[in-house]
């Protein structure tokens, strides 16, 4: 038994797991902080932005001034932004005979994927992953498309150059794999290989194995997996959480005696609980509407948008808000908020309740019928003609290279009374807000992870006794920034095996017992 | 005895014994002993007997009564042992082994009634009140009660079995005896046999292998040394003691708490704590016990007032213990300048038990709660290690927030770690010692620590509403107990800059979606407020931040609480002179609103109590501290008493009652201490005329008239005191007027009204009429009903009787009820 590890990101993984001659793809995650390194893609002209100086180097040769963009200190390319892909030749990808899928973000590299491996094979994953994946692929696609850039940048990339650029630059990865953004028509072909599959449903793969999806508890439609044959079992949990936020809870019951663990997608930020980050949130956000300033949240269009628009709603009036608009812009805001209100059975129990009264599980549908938020596809069009200040904007891209959120970070930015709260915790916000100094509004960093902390792991992994625990190398060392907290790694007997990005892992794990069937007529002979 | 409840105690007693008669509850037998236990102490229990034969009846039927309820049972049995109290009574119920029968085996020892625990409390509380005289001796010995009441300790109701211990330290009292001084008596041998079998029991409960019966064996023992000082107690600590000491030979001790309690008991007994062995005990014992015992020991210790020197410092250097291997920890250092050095062995103990998540987390509260107690006492140990403690709070802290770094390669610094972080519980007992060592201060250096780790916790979106409390209590210590150089007003630094960071953490956490936390931070910018107005810094700090108008917001906070502090907050930053006044909602530009109107619209408005009762705290501390709102006080007070007076609450008319009497001794010329920020000067004193006719242009009389007959009694005394004050003091200057028709008619009105036959009260009067209302009223006999409580009808015997009576069904009125 083996596991091929393709991508070294603790949270968006990839790795592809060979058991009993089937080969099985767990999520395809895309890591996206490679387009922290490029210039942000305004939908107005900015001038700002294109006014730039190019980068040269010390001595004076200017040969990369069209490629790289200087802004306070900090080097960009300039070019249409590019995602580092997962591994594509550590192992042919066109073996893999499914792909397992835990949650909407850990699929965003699936076009590649499917697309331009020679994959044949199926993909597994719930219904709300798809949808909201779907919809998360689409803005991506909008957010990019809708900025046409003709220039391609490719020089930097040469090794001999490469080495010459200053940090994170000099320091980036794999940076010849880096590969534009996909098609639409590229994410409805993948996303035509979907299968879809319900919690707790036994799925035989060749007869040799059996995957069933679990709930993670993390969002609409999360699960783990469980992989297992007569003799042997494997789960493989990703992004998971207890918290009670608006999915179905985590199903911890049913990854008791497995034989391997594999962990991942634990919590980005572990020392900062998600309760204490939605006060701060909220106090943030209060303080800078009362003083007359905007906020604005980039954000994902799904997930833990739910949460902030339900705490919004029993904030909003008692702290004296009711009269402030929220908008929501996103090319897929409608049809996420839409969305969210119909995949009942894969909610909490409180919020599946709502439905038999019957109530829109979310309390945002009474925000939108008293006007309290709005939601536009993009800043043009209607937007333009409600737009009133001080307001808050939920929007995206978080990473503040794409998306509405670049004319909002450009409008607001040179006012000290306007706030940027991040409340996504995928991009260093310091990074993110990189090309936009100097910068006179305030930056808040309010990260709200519900994925499992360090504490639910080591209570987890207690009461479910795996044999062995496989885990990205980063969970096995304390973060590098507090390297004393030895509170903040994975603690269990025995020690955690753990993997980088392009190894391959032997997992520790014999094989012992093969169930076979003889057929009468070999028995008798 | 009254000759009603003498009619109506016959019919009771009757009903009590009759199984098929329902049975009164708990309450009216409690209620009905506590009223026989009054009539004994008031006279002599034969007499009640012989004037009331059917108490004997009772006694004597109840053995017999089958199927008579376990609490008539048990009231029997109380009440017996409650009139044989006195010998003579003792000796006439016993002549016909009325007692034996109750008590020995013919009673319900013997039956199924003993399974009851009502019963066997009962029978344990009727021998506790009847061992009184030398003669209950021999009767518990001849019923062999001893043994009964032995293994009454283990049973399995804890009220039972704690009566039984209790029980047995009296028997030994009342066996032992003697003078309150004197020689410790005679030789143990020579104790009397009850003495001598108690002791017995004692001495084999001590020695056994189970820790529950040397448990009941303590536990008699802390409560015979607790409540008898008299010499005896030396023989018995004398013979007991080495078995004592045997338990603390084991490893481990076996019950340690109640061991602790016993050498505590010892310990503060002024019989025994002069017994040089006893300190060489207590010094063992803080060697053997486990951390979490020997700590309550020590810290008994270290409160006494002649602990000997040695064993203070041993018992303090247990304490600190825990502490100082949170210093190891982090520090990997030898202990710190001033700390006292304790044992290697404990040191470890303390270590383990310190690696463990809930004795970790346990230990660590106690250890920090225990310090926070003994902090302020005189007889804390001398030198007080403030410096090295504070170091050690503020490593506790950071241990719980995460910034603590442990020392390199040490193992339980990283468990702390892990354990620690983010854990409440330690953050508020650490904060809660740390407000607590404000007092001494501390090294500069140290004192900046304090001010940054608070900082960190006052801004740290994970501190729960209640660590940010405490924090901010913490806060308010230190920053009161900067010194402030001579001359200015503004504090030295550190407490200067923190001063100025606190704001925009106020800021945010006034905005928190937490209700809790925007209610300690405007109680803190209360108190804030109140201490450093004067500063000239923090004022201007205060009104360039928009703190002032976030707590005028808070006004309209969903939540009552709130509403409530922040009324407070805003009447003390307006007596300040420190209040936002910002334009109406309507006009912004517009016209400032003022604070008076603001609030008393909430006290006119607000559908919760609490606001409306912080707005009129407010409007008397105005009042009595001249603030510039209330300077036109006869305007001032009329606007409120006229909102007071609607007020559904009691607590606001209590309130405006206040407020009046305030405003009438101000009137006399006889204000309270006037507030250094006086806008106002008092008035000068005013004839007493004058008071009278300023009272009535803000309507005081109406408003005390009205609430005299409130039908809250608080209100009702208030009122009647303050008229009282008005006809005393205001008053008797003036000549009566005649008893025109007008004042007749009020006189009418008034009965009209206090009879519930008038809807309104009175109207505006004119001095003339209150002052013969007040004159005609009989104020003082109506402060003497007021005073009576309010169920003094209800409580009298006469009362219970009927009411037991009637619940047996044996009074006509309730036949007629039947219907």
């Amino acid at each position: 038994m083996k596991l091929y590890c393709l991508s070294g990101h603790p949270t968006l993984p990839c790795n592809v797991l060979k058991f009993k001659s089937t080969t099985i793809m767990l999520d395809c995650g895309l890591d996206m902080t490679s387009t922290l390194n490029f210039l942000p893609l305004p939908l107005v002209q900015s001038p700002r932005l294109s006014n730039l100086p190019g980068w040269s180097l010390k001595d004076g040769n200017v040969f990369l001034d069209k490629e790289l963009k200087e802004c306070s200190g900090h080097v960009f390319v300039d070019s249409v932004p590019e995602f580092c892909l997962p591994e594509t030749e550590l192992i042919d990808l066109s073996t893999v005979d499914v792909i397992l899928i835990s949650n909407y973000h850990c699929m965003m590299a699936l076009p590649y994927i499917t697309e331009h491996t020679g994959f044949t094979g199926t993909v597994y994953a719930t219904e709300p992953t798809v949808q909201i994946g779907r919809l998360l692929m689409e803005e991506l696609v909008n957010f990019i498309e809708r900025v046409p850039k003709a220039q391609s940048a490719s020089v930097w990339k040469n090794k001999d150059v490469q080495r010459l650029l200053p940090s994170p630059l000099k320091d980036a990865v794999e940076v010849s794999t880096w590969r534009r953004c996909y098609s639409l028509q590229e994410v409805n072909s993948a996303l035509s290989k979907i299968q879809l599959v319900g919690y707790s449903q036994k799925i035989e793969l060749f007869g040799a194995v059996q995957v069933t999806p679990l709930s993670s508890g993390y969002a609409l439609g999360s699960s783990n997996w469980i992989i297992q044959s007569h003799y042997e079992k494997v789960s493989y949990v990703s992004g998971s959480s207890l918290l009670t936020t608006h999915p179905q809870p985590m199903d911890q019951a049913s990854l008791k005696n497995s034989d391997v663990l594999v962990l991942t997608g634990l919590t980005q930020i572990p020392t900062a609980n998600p309760d204490g980050m939605v006060g701060e949130f909220f106090s943030s956000l209060a303080l800078t509407v009362r003083n007359g300033g905007n906020v604005l949240v980039p954000c994902y269009p799904s997930g833990v948008i739910y949460d902030l628009l339900e705490c919004l709603y029993q904030y909003i009036d008692s702290a004296g808000l009711s009269s402030i608009p929220f908008y929501f812009i996103s090319p897929v805001a409608n049809s996420s908020l839409e969305f969210s209100q119909i995949f009942a059975e894969w909610l909490c129990h409180n919020k599946q309740a709502k439905v038999y009264l019957p109530e829109p599980p979310f309390p945002h549908a009474e925000l939108i019928q008293t006007n309290k938020l709005k939601h536009y596809p993009s800043i043009h069009g209607d937007f333009s003609n409600d737009f009133r200040q001080p307001c808050v904007v939920f929007t995206g891209h978080p990473s503040l290279r794409f998306g509405d959120v670049v004319h909002f970070m450009e409008l607001w930015g040179k006012s000290s009374l306007n706030t940027v709260i991040f409340t996504e915790p995928d991009f260093s916000y310091l990074e993110a807000l990189a090309p936009y100094q100097p910068l006179a509004m305030k930056c808040i960093y309010c990260p709200i992870d519900t994925r499992l902390n360090f504490i639910q792991v080591s209570k987890l992994l207690k009461e479910v006794q795996p044999l062995h625990v496989v885990c990205p190398e980063q969970y096995t060392q304390p973060p590098p920034a507090q390297a004393h907290r030895m509170d903040l790694m994975i603690d269990c007997q025995p020690p955690p095996m753990s993997y980088r990005r392009a190894e391959v892992l032997a997992l520790p794990f014999k094989r012992r017992y093969e169930k076979i069937e003889i057929m009468p007529e070999t028995a008798v002979m | 005895m009254d000759p009603e409840c003498s009619r109506l105690l016959p019919a009771l007693c009757a009903a009590l014994a009759d199984p098929g008669q329902p049975v009164a509850d708990d309450t009216c037998l409690e209620k009905l002993l506590d009223w026989f236990k009054s009539v004994t102490e008031a006279g002599s229990s034969l007499q009640l007997l012989r004037d009331s034969p059917c108490l004997v009846e009772l006694l004597l039927q109840v053995p017999q009564a089958p199927g008579l309820s376990p609490r008539v049972l048990a009231f029997a049995l109380r009440l017996a042992g409650l009139l044989a109290a006195q010998e003579a009574c003792f000796q006439f119920l016993q002549q016909g082994e009325l007692l034996s029968g109750l008590f020995g085996e013919a009673g319900p020892l013997g039956g199924a009634a003993w399974m009851a625990p009502t019963v066997r409390s009962g029978w344990i509380q009727g021998l506790r009140s009847l061992a009184q005289h030398p003669r209950a001796l021999p009767f518990l010995a001849e019923l062999g009660a001893l043994d009964t009441v032995v293994a009454l300790q283990g049973d399995s109701s804890l009220f039972v079995a704690s009566a039984a211990g209790q029980l047995l330290a009296h028997i030994l009292g009342l066996a032992l005896g003697g003078p309150a001084e004197g020689p410790p008596g005679p030789p143990a041998c020579d104790w009397p046999a009850s003495a001598q079998a108690v002791v017995g029991h004692l001495e084999e409960a001590l020695s056994a292998a189970t820790a529950p019966r040397a448990t009941q064996a303590l536990h008699v023992l802390t409560t015979t040394f607790g409540h008898c000082h008299r010499p005896w107690t030396q023989g018995l600590w004398a013979r007991l003691s080495p078995l004592v000491a045997r338990l603390l030979e084991k490893d481990p001790v076996p019950a340690a708490h109640p061991l602790v309690d016993l050498l505590l008991s010892v310990a503060r007994s002024p019989a025994l704590s002069s017994d040089r062995g006893w300190w060489e005990m207590a010094a063992r014992a803080l060697g053997s016990l486990r951390p979490a015992h020997a700590g309550p020991l020590a810290l008994g210790l270290l409160t006494l007032q002649d602990c000997p020197q040695a064993l203070s410092a041993q018992a303090f250097a247990v304490l600190l213990q825990p502490l100082a291997c949170v210093l190891k920890a982090a520090a990997q250092a030898p202990a710190p300048p001033g700390w006292p050095a304790g044992p290697e062995g404990d040191a470890a103990a303390v270590a383990t038990l310190l690696s463990s998540r809930s004795a970790c987390v346990g230990l660590l509260c106690q250890t920090l709660a225990h310090l926070e107690l003994l902090q302020p006492l005189p007889q804390r140990p001398a030198p007080w290690p403030q410096a090295p403690l504070l170091g050690a709070v503020l490593t506790v802290l950071r241990f719980c927030n995460g910034s603590a770094v442990p020392a390199p390669g040490s193992d339980l610094g990283g468990h702390l770690c892990a354990v620690l972080a983010g854990c409440a519980r330690v953050q508020r007992a650490a904060l809660g010692l740390l407000g607590a060592l404000y007092e001494d201060a501390g090294p500069p250096e140290l004192v900046t620590q304090v001010f940054a780790v608070l900082l960190d916790y006052l801004r740290s979106p994970d501190s729960s509403p209640t660590v940010l409390k405490k924090a901010f209590q913490a806060a308010l210590q230190w920053l009161l107990s900067a010194p402030t150089p001579p001359g200015g007003c503004a504090p030295d630094p550190p407490a200067q800059p923190f001063l100025g960071e606190l704001l925009p953490v106020l800021q945010r956490r006034l905005c928190s979606p937490c209700w809790e936390v925007r209610d300690s931070s405007l109680e803190f910018l209360t108190q804030l407020a109140g201490h450093w107005a004067g500063q000239a810094g923090f004022r201007h700090a205060l009104l360039a931040s928009e703190v002032p108008e976030l707590a005028w917001q808070l006004l309209q906070d969903p939540e009552s609480y709130v509403r409530a502090s922040a009324v407070t907050a805003v009447g003390q930053l307006a007596s300040r002179g420190l209040h936002a006044t910002p334009a109406g909602p309507e006009c912004p530009g517009g016209p400032q609103k003022g604070v008076l109107p603001e609030l008393l619209g909430v006290l006119a408005a607000d559908p919760e109590g609490f606001p409306r009762r912080a707005a009129m705290q407010v409007f008397a501390r105005w009042l009595r501290d001249g603030h510039a709102e209330a300077a036109d006080a006869e305007r001032f007070v009329a606007r409120v008493l006229q909102a007071a007076g609607r007020d559904l609450d009691w607590e606001v008319r209590a309130q405006g009652l206040e407020l009046g009497r305030a405003f009438l001794e101000r009137a006399l010329g006889r204000p309270g201490p006037p507030c250094p920020d006086a806008a106002a000067a008092p008035e000068p004193a005013a004839p007493a005329a004058q008071a009278l006719r300023a009272a009535c242009r803000v309507g005081l009389p109406e408003f005390a008239l009205r609430a005299l007959f409130d039908c809250d009694r608080p209100v009702a005394r208030a009122a009647c005191a303050l008229l009282l004050l008005l006809r005393d003091q205001a008053a008797p200057g003036l000549s009566l007027p005649e008893a025109g028709p007008a004042v007749a008619a009020l006189e009418a009105a008034l009965q009209r009204w206090r009879a519930g036959e008038q809807a309104q009260p009175p109207g505006p009067l004119e001095p003339e009429a209150v002052l013969a209302v007040l004159r005609s009223l009989d104020l003082e006999g109506l402060r003497g009903a007021l005073a009576e409580s309010s169920d003094h009808v209800e409580r009298n015997p006469q009362s219970l009787l009927q009411d037991m009576l009637a619940t047996a069904g044996l009074r006509g009125d309730n036949e007629a009820d039947c219907y």
